[in-house]
């Protein structure tokens, strides 16, 4: 008897049939892809003005940093973490656990679509940011090289972490009504929506225990000039803290993904 | 050889207790049906000799192995089995062939995609979303992804539940090819005509115990009951138990010396056997 298909070759599969599966719920790709921008549209429109006379920095370029990171956020912990409930309350959890299906291809499934849908929405934000916002791309190698790994680490804690998640809410309606206001305090707490040295130092604290704050700081060493690192908290962009910081997120999160999944609802 | 043997199943939720004590043994190749109500403990005991659910106690075989088996031994296992559970709603957003040939991937030696199409009667429907299936194609569907991975032992968990007749004939037909194919099934119903036109062997099961296992033609002494010639007499409905009702029918023309009026005899039904039985164990 031949063997069963490899772990790696079935999350692959599962990668393109998530794909599929969120490409033709036509709503959701727009909101997805859009929200962001939107977002940068209207920031954009209030805060005018630079950040900082020295570097010149504008909020849009601020913003994007912020942006693109909580898109991690809300593609992968917020929608996974929403979407498997629903996906139990469905039996379609049930149904793959039935099958010689590994439950970590149905991870490595759910983590490459987190990734091609925040590939999409990168893309977008950064040329309607370029075209309408005035956004600076950066030109270094070394800061696309920043935001390659911190894009990769970011997507694979956020979905483990959503993965984590999803075995709190009790089923698929109460989901959004738990999930989604985690994320937004996230993202006040974490200098999203304002610069983060300004919130009170106990915001700070707070924030720095979680994976955003990280990525967003991340994200702003990719798109701000180093000179503006002297205006983060601790006097620099902290890239090797990141890194260890998103890649205990990301164990934790795989623990507590392998140990709390259920293939039902309660 | 024994494909699944039970002994000794137990099953509570909380206070529930949902399997009290189930004793199985089925062969390979036989359709095994599970009859009972609504409660009575069907979805409880498939769900554990497929993997879903642990046993509080007992001793559970399938295929030879301990369905609760994990890892690489579990994978080769499920490889073996199809699974086919009461309702789901899932992968709506997929064209019927494109979800078949998704799960087919989950194989080491699964069937012809179109093949497993054709044979539940889907070969219209290929390039259609899942949620424009009706209810009673969506069920047919699940029969495909149950059996795309060329299973030995296949369960349906109330597998026509919602269908209408002609459904439910085709899906039986289909049933019985499998069966041809050397595929061992596990069925539950609450259908007694369903049960009694594929299974080899039925086990009648009502708040969590078994209370018979014998052959359609057989359960609850039905060969032998005695049949009810009925007639209307000068008095009114007559009525009268016999094992041998030719006879009764035979001193009743003497009587009568032309047409007994209103003369029928009937046989009890698997239906009457089977209400008896449930009606029995709850008093």
């Amino acid at each position: 008897m031949n063997k069963v298909p490899g772990t790696i070759k079935l999350g692959l599969l599962r990668g393109q049939m998530e794909i599929i599966q969120f490409s033709r719920q036509k709503e959701a790709v727009v909101f997805t892809i859009f929200f962001p921008v939107i977002l940068l549209a209207i920031f954009g429109s209030v805060f005018k003005d630079s950040l900082d006379s020295s570097t010149g920095v504008t909020f849009s370029q601020y913003f994007v940093a912020g942006m693109i990171a909580s898109g991690l956020v809300n593609t992968g912990f917020q929608n996974i973490a929403i979407n498997i409930p629903l996906e139990r309350d469905m039996g379609a959890i049930k149904r793959l656990r039935g099958t010689p299906l590994p439950i970590t291809s149905y991870f490595i499934g759910k983590a490459i679509s987190v990734f091609a849908s925040m590939a999409v929405q990168v893309l977008i934000l950064l040329i309607i940011g370029a075209a309408f916002f005035g956004l600076n791309m950066p030109t270094e190698p070394s800061k696309w090289f920043t935001f390659t790994w911190i894009l990769i680490l970011g997507t694979a804690s956020s979905t483990a972490l959503g993965v984590a998640f999803s075995s709190v809410p009790k089923n698929g309606r109460g989901a959004a009504a738990i999930v989604s206001p985690v994320v937004i305090i996230l993202q006040f707490f974490s200098g999203v929506f304002f610069v983060f040295t300004q919130l009170p130092g106990w915001m700070q604290q707070v924030a720095a225990i979680f994976p955003l704050k990280w990525l967003t700081q991340g994200m702003r060493s990719v798109f701000l000039p180093d000179s503006f690192a002297a205006q983060e908290v601790a006097q620099s962009w902290e890239s090797g803290r990141t890194a260890i910081i998103l890649l205990l997120w990301l164990i934790v999160g795989l623990f507590l993904a392998v140990k709390t999944f259920r293939w039902e609802n309660k | 050889m024994k494909v699944i043997e039970v002994k000794g199943l137990v099953k509570s939720y909380g206070d529930f207790t949902a399997v009290a004590g189930i004793d199985l043994a089925i062969e390979a190749g036989e359709i095994f049906a599970l009859l009972g109500p609504n409660g009575a403990g069907k979805t409880t005991t498939v769900e554990i000799l497929a993997g879903f659910r642990s046993a509080d106690s007992g001793t559970v075989s399938v295929l030879g192995f301990d369905p609760a088996t994990k890892g690489d031994a579990g994978r080769a296992w499920r490889n073996r089995i199809g699974i086919v559970l009461q309702t789901a709603s899932d992968s709506g957003s997929f064209k019927v062939h494109e979800i078949v040939k998704h799960f087919s991937n989950f194989y080491a030696n699964p069937r012809d995609v179109d093949q497993v199409i054709e044979a539940v009667g889907l070969t219209a429907k290929r390039d259609s979303l899942v949620l424009e299936l009706s209810g009673g194609q969506r069920r047919r569907l699940d029969v495909a992804l149950g059996i795309i991975g060329n299973p030995e032992l296949l369960f349906l968990d109330e597998p026509t539940t919602g269908f209408d007749p002609e459904a439910r004939r085709a899906f039986w037909s289909l049933i019985r090819d499998l069966k041809a194919g050397g595929t061992t099934i596990l069925l539950t119903t609450h259908y007694l005509d369903e049960a009694e036109e594929l299974a080899d062997r039925v086990a009648v099961i009502t708040a969590g115990k078994i209370i018979e296992i014998s052959t359609p033609a057989l359960l609850g002494g039905r060969s032998t009951a005695k049949a009810t010639v009925s007639w209307m007499g000068p008095g009114g409905n007559q009525s009268e138990e016999s094992n041998n009702p030719t006879a009764v029918v035979a001193k009743l023309a003497a009587q009568f010396s032309d047409d007994i009026p209103e003369l029928t005899i009937t046989r009890p039904s698997l239906e009457d056997i089977y209400l008896k039985m449930i009606g029995r164990h709850h008093e």
